[in-house]
């Protein structure tokens, strides 16, 4: 299959290969390393901030509990306490418990797949530094007492009153929106990487456990941030331009954000634990020296509790009301979840029983953390049962409950992950000694402090509570919660110590110090490469089943074993039997991940002050340096169709359609975004639900305009479509013509769409129907301007010649978003132009 | 054995004036018996599991064969904690409607719509046609062994009506009205917090409830209902001072709705969330923000002393 002028190059050496890689690889030197987009680099990067902001938000915790260890204490005044809470769980959800993972998993994943990249190593650094400049906004805003105060949840019409929430909530509103795209950013990346960029012969179910639950917990991401995205954009309408989604004055209703605020926020406590027993699942059968015992019951398991995930949010709203009948639907969900869950724990329980447990620190970090879960998930079972819940909810018993949950489920885990993993980094392990103190300090200052709690809520202390009387009877179990968590922050502060000590004088150790049986143990500290050739796995253990596997790899025996045209290559391979379909050339070093990032920040950090010029100029700056980088990295045609990437194989430089990478990314950043879409339109049906009409006799849109936008839209679509296969059929001034009428067509939709609520006068601030409608109307009609500007990108590559009959992903790609954008339209226009009128 | 001592533990831990142990009431009665009962399982489940670990964790042990390892996983991981779950939720799902009731048509003895302010809460009894009787604050008066529908609103924020001594809590949220049921059966006095974050004083925002013989409350009840006035001129500083815009006395030219009701203040047992005594009394009127940050009600350092004796002599006295 080879080509003839690959034979024709004289054979090159081992070492000679092994330089040429070193050096494509290559980080830049100097303060250019800081353009780096290496996964090893921006994993390291990501885990240290977010682990940064963990101690952070722990500061805040301490200070919080040094306010509460006595009744009618006056340490912090009442507004800072309530900055103090709010921020303590918004950091800890947002920018510690989320990003970790995908931190860990952007470090991991390539070595552990047996891949050179992630496919998209610029996105992976976009989202670093959008996460990074995130934060640091977000955290900061303490610094001047205009941090969140209502509560990590952001109950409307709290948040909503502009005269006690200040500027805090838009910080929350807007510098988490932020955050959020860059977590999107990374779920696609790692959805991707998992599913088209595994070692030739990794077949989906031989996958680590790792890479299942990543894979599972970035679909969760896909479907359960963008209704939260949508709840950002109801609220920050609400507070800027007075449109009143929530008041119920004007036909609104505070429980709608209730809403979608859960519907994110409980797959988000499971975003957080599934990659945290994914960890497990990768160091229990390590120190147990055998495979996992239930491979497919774990991953069942894992698949299951995500999708119950997605059917339990009503118990956050026990409270607020609703009938019993749903009440009693979502408790029977939440008691379901427990099972899934119990059948993780047994299948470690399992593995251990049938292998020999090897004592070491992770381990110790993983059972201890398991314990302490266990306790979290029965008390879950027990506020599950909603009677319990009328008692339960909103006291120090859920305190108790989510805490052992989340530092069982999470923490503890992750700790015992950075002993694991730590020789990865370094080429050394941690400290035995000094991992144990800290594990015993945890794990008993953990209990001291939160177990108390669960009596505390009992006897009726309320939560965010800044203070409380002597009298009943809360003082003392407060004063040992007070104790043991600073008990519990020494111990983590020995974990710090002991990963930042200098440990050059330590002698490196050797390259798989536990006798790891999966892939990710074959990278090597110092080498940025990931692996040094792509191999071929057949187990799913390689380096206990495939003798012989380290020393094939490392002496480049495998695929791709060079860089011979100077470029960062990795392999793609098919979704479920892992067959190599192509060569992919990954993006390198590039200042542009970093100066989008800060425009996109700028952004948002102008919204929030409502600098509306600096806004324009940081979104017309955002724009252009994301267009640069897509011109200059991405679907450029190759020199030679195909290559020879070693063993007799010869693969193509270029694919386009559901083969490719970037087909993938457009398909499944689009399902997030129909997922923000369909929340608005989950709104919608609510206000139309809860009163008895919904337009308040209020003039509509009218069916005309609506209709009209419809078909030009649907015109638009079939010239796009029509476009893609005259292109293919080498026919570019007719493609390029086509694809002019659809820009035509599409703008003229825009305006027909716009021109129905501005024709009848809809008012967005009068009442929630004309709101609910603009809004709607407004995401239907940014969609096609960001279709407008995709449309002018095909053109101008196709008159560049990087657009042509064979080298078509941008139209293809532009097409896959014809289809959601026509979708779109259709349901948007359908909802506006017929729903007041059905009843 | 193990089971009994620690449901004695649990209930003698965690019994005090707003515990939701030593329930006085049937919702929270029925409630306290499934915690029980359910936290003993958990601790049972508890125990068994961390043995497991523990023991699956030991250097020497016999080794599992893969089989037997896997016939766990089913048992204990699928078949067993399915078989639990269903049972619990059953027992629980079949108790619910005799804590609060599916559909909303029983009689009520009494209604009593309560409405959540920041941080205080508005009482209003209304009569058996469906209108205010009479408006108080901040303390509830209860017959014992009535059915009483209390109807919660809120005006500004989302608050959550919470006496954990006679059952769940129930929030109040703007735009709606929601319906709990309460039903007393022991004599006594109950604190009750906000439970829903509402704001800078959210933690100073409590309610006492005091449940009453139906003699006392009938007597209490009807005194309030034919209110007579308090001498006229004992209110004059009150009056002079623009305290009525927002407060009333029932029974006197008083009649401002925006602050709580100050009828028969004397009665009353807390002051915000300080005790009802002559000076905190003077000092809140000066500066209600010493007492509740963010209070809805300004200071008032303009008051002259004397006047402002004159308003506290009024007040502690008016019955």
């Amino acid at each position: 299959m080879s080509s003839v002028e690959d034979r024709d190059q004289t054979p090159i050496s081992t070492d000679e290969e092994e330089r040429q890689l070193r050096a494509v690889w290559a980080n830049p030197s100097g303060w250019r390393y800081w353009t780096s987009v290496n996964n090893t680099q921006i994993g390291l990067w990501y885990a240290a901030t977010a682990f940064l902001f963990m101690l952070f938000a722990g500061v805040l915790a301490l200070l919080v509990r040094a306010q509460l260890a006595v009744p009618e204490n006056d340490l912090l005044s009442a507004d800072f306490f309530n900055q103090a809470f709010t921020l303590h769980g918004t950091v800890m959800m947002f920018l510690f418990a989320v990003p970790i993972f995908e931190a860990v998993a952007i470090f991991l994943l390539p070595p552990m797949l047996g891949a050179r990249e992630l496919p998209f190593p610029r996105l992976s650094a976009f989202g670093f530094w959008s996460f990074l400049l995130g934060g640091v906004f977000v955290c900061g805003s303490i610094f001047f007492d205009a941090a969140p105060n209502t509560g990590w949840f952001m109950y409307p019409p709290l948040a909503t009153d502009k005269q006690y929430s200040g500027i805090g909530a838009d910080i929350w509103l807007l510098g988490l929106s932020f955050i959020e795209v860059a977590s999107i950013a990374a779920a696609v990346e790692l959805i991707v990487g998992i599913m088209k960029c595994r070692a030739p012969g990794m077949r989906i179910n031989m996958m680590p456990l790792f890479a299942w639950y990543l894979l599972i917990v970035a679909g969760m991401i896909l479907f359960a941030f963008p209704p939260l995205i949508a709840g950002d954009i109801l609220f920050e309408m609400e507070r800027m331009f007075d449109w009143p989604f929530f008041d119920a004055g004007r036909g609104g209703d505070p429980l709608l954000w209730q809403h979608l605020f859960w519907i994110f926020g409980h797959p988000e406590v499971y975003i957080i634990f599934l990659p945290a027993i994914a960890l497990m699942a990768m160091i229990v059968p390590t120190f147990a020296q055998r495979p996992i015992i239930g491979y497919s019951w774990i991953v069942l398991a894992a698949v299951g509790t995500g999708f119950l995930s997605f059917g339990l949010w009503v118990h956050h709203m026990f409270t607020t009301g609703l009938p019993q009948i749903s009440l009693a639907f979502f408790s029977a969900a939440s008691e379901a979840v427990a099972i899934p869950t119990g059948v993780q724990i047994f299948v470690f329980i399992a593995t251990m029983l049938a292998g020999r447990v090897i004592p070491s620190v992770p381990m110790l970090f993983g059972g201890g953390g398991l314990v302490i879960f266990v306790v979290g998930g029965l008390t879950g079972v027990m506020v599950a049962l909603v009677p319990i819940d009328w008692q339960a909810h909103d006291t120090y018993f859920i305190v108790a409950h989510l805490h052992y949950v989340l530092i069982g489920g999470m923490l503890f885990p992750v700790v015992a992950g950075i002993y694991y993993y730590y020789p990865l980094i370094n080429a050394r392990k941690l400290s035995d000694r000094m991992g144990k103190i800290a594990f015993w300090l945890m794990f008993s200052g953990f209990n001291i402090a939160f177990f108390p709690m669960h009596f505390a809520g009992l006897r009726g202390m309320p939560r965010r509570v800044f203070t409380y009387p002597a009298d009943v009877g809360w003082d003392w179990f407060n004063m040992i919660s007070t104790v043991g968590a600073f008990v519990f922050a020494t111990g983590i502060a020995i974990v710090v110590v002991d990963v930042l000590r200098p440990k050059h004088r330590q002698p490196k150790g050797e390259a798989n110090p536990w006798n790891a049986g999966t892939l990710e143990w074959i990278s090597e500290p110092e080498e940025n490469w990931g692996v040094r050739s792509i191999p071929i796995i057949k187990s799913r253990y390689p380096l206990w089943d495939q003798p012989g596997l380290r020393d094939d790899i490392a002496k480049g025996r495998f695929y791709l074993p060079g860089a011979v045209e100077g470029y960062r290559e990795t392999l793609v391979t098919s979704v479920l039997d892992a067959e190599p379909i192509q060569c992919l050339r990954v993006g390198g070093t590039s200042y542009l991940t970093i100066l989008s990032a800060m425009a996109l920040g700028g952004v948002f950090v102008a919204i929030t002050f409502h600098w509306w010029i600096i806004t324009a100029l940081c979104a017309a700056a955002f724009l252009a340096f994301v267009i640069g980088w897509l011109w200059t990295g991405t679907a450029i045609p190759p020199e030679k169709a195909e290559k020879d990437v070693g063993l007799g194989l010869s693969l193509p430089l270029y694919v386009s359609g559901p083969a490719s990478v970037g087909w993938w990314a457009m398909f499944i950043t689009l399902v997030g975004d129909g997922t923000a879409f369909g929340s608005l339109v989950f709104g919608y049906f609510f206000y139309w639900t809860i009163h008895d009409d919904f337009t308040a006799g209020l003039a509509g849109p009218g069916l005309k305009w609506p209709l009209v936008a419809l078909g030009l839209f649907a015109s638009a679509w079939i010239a796009m479509v029509a476009a893609r296969s005259v292109n293919r059929g080498h026919r570019t001034r007719d493609m390029r013509v086509l694809v002019l009428c659809a820009l035509m067509l599409t703008l003229l939709g825009g305006a027909a769409a716009l021109a129905g609520p501005l024709l009848t006068q809809m008012d967005p601030t009068e009442h929630v129907y004309p709101a609910i409608v603009w809004v709607l109307v407004l995401w239907l009609v940014s969609h096609a301007a960001v279709g407008v500007v995709m449309q002018l990108y095909c053109l101008a590559r196709s008159f560049f010649g990087r657009l042509t009959a064979t080298h078509d992903i941008d139209l293809v790609n532009v097409v896959l978003y014809w289809h959601f954008l026509t979708i779109t339209a259709l349901t948007t226009l359908g909802v506006i132009g017929l729903f007041p009128a059905m009843r | 054995m193990a089971a009994a001592l620690l449901s004695t533990f649990l209930l003698s831990a965690c019994t005090g004036p707003q515990s939701v142990f030593g329930a006085a009431g049937r919702e929270a009665s029925a409630i306290e018996d499934l915690i029980v009962v359910t936290a003993v399982g958990a601790a049972c489940a508890w125990f068994i599991v961390t043995s497991l670990l523990i023991y699956a964790g030991r250097v020497r042990r016999h080794r599992f064969a893969e089989e037997t390892a896997q016939r766990f996983i089913t048992w204990g991981g699928v078949v067993i904690p399915t078989v639990l779950l269903f049972a619990l939720l059953s027992y629980a799902l079949w108790s619910m409607p005799a804590t609060r009731p599916w559909f909303d048509r029983q009689q009520a003895d009494l209604e009593i719509e309560v409405t959540g302010e920041q941080y205080w809460w508005r009482i209003r009894y209304l009569n058996t046609s469906g209108d205010v009787a009479f408006e108080t604050a901040n303390e509830l008066k209860l017959p014992v062994d009535r059915r009483i529908r209390v109807s919660l609103k809120a005006n500004d924020v989302i608050h959550s009506f919470w006496i954990p001594a006679l059952g769940g809590k129930m929030d109040m949220i703007p735009g709606r009205t929601n319906t709990l049921w309460l039903e007393p059966t022991r004599i006594g006095s109950y604190r009750g917090p906000c439970a829903e974050f509402c704001g800078t004083s959210h933690a100073l925002m409590t309610l006492t409830a005091i449940v009453m013989t139906m003699e006392d409350f009938e007597t209490w009840r009807q005194g309030r209902i034919n209110k007579s006035p308090t001498s006229a001129d004992a209110g004059a500083a009150f009056q002079r001072n623009g305290c009525p815009a927002c407060h009333a006395i029932d029974g006197t030219d008083a009649k401002g709705l925006v602050g709580p009701n100050l009828t028969a203040f004397k009665d009353r047992l807390r002051l915000g969330a300080a005790a009802n005594t002559r000076d905190n009394l003077f000092r809140f009127i000066r500066d209600a923000g010493e007492f509740k940050p963010g209070a809805q009600m300004p200071a008032f350092p303009m008051i002259p002393e004397g006047e402002l004796n004159a308003i506290v002599d009024y007040l502690a006295g008016e019955t």
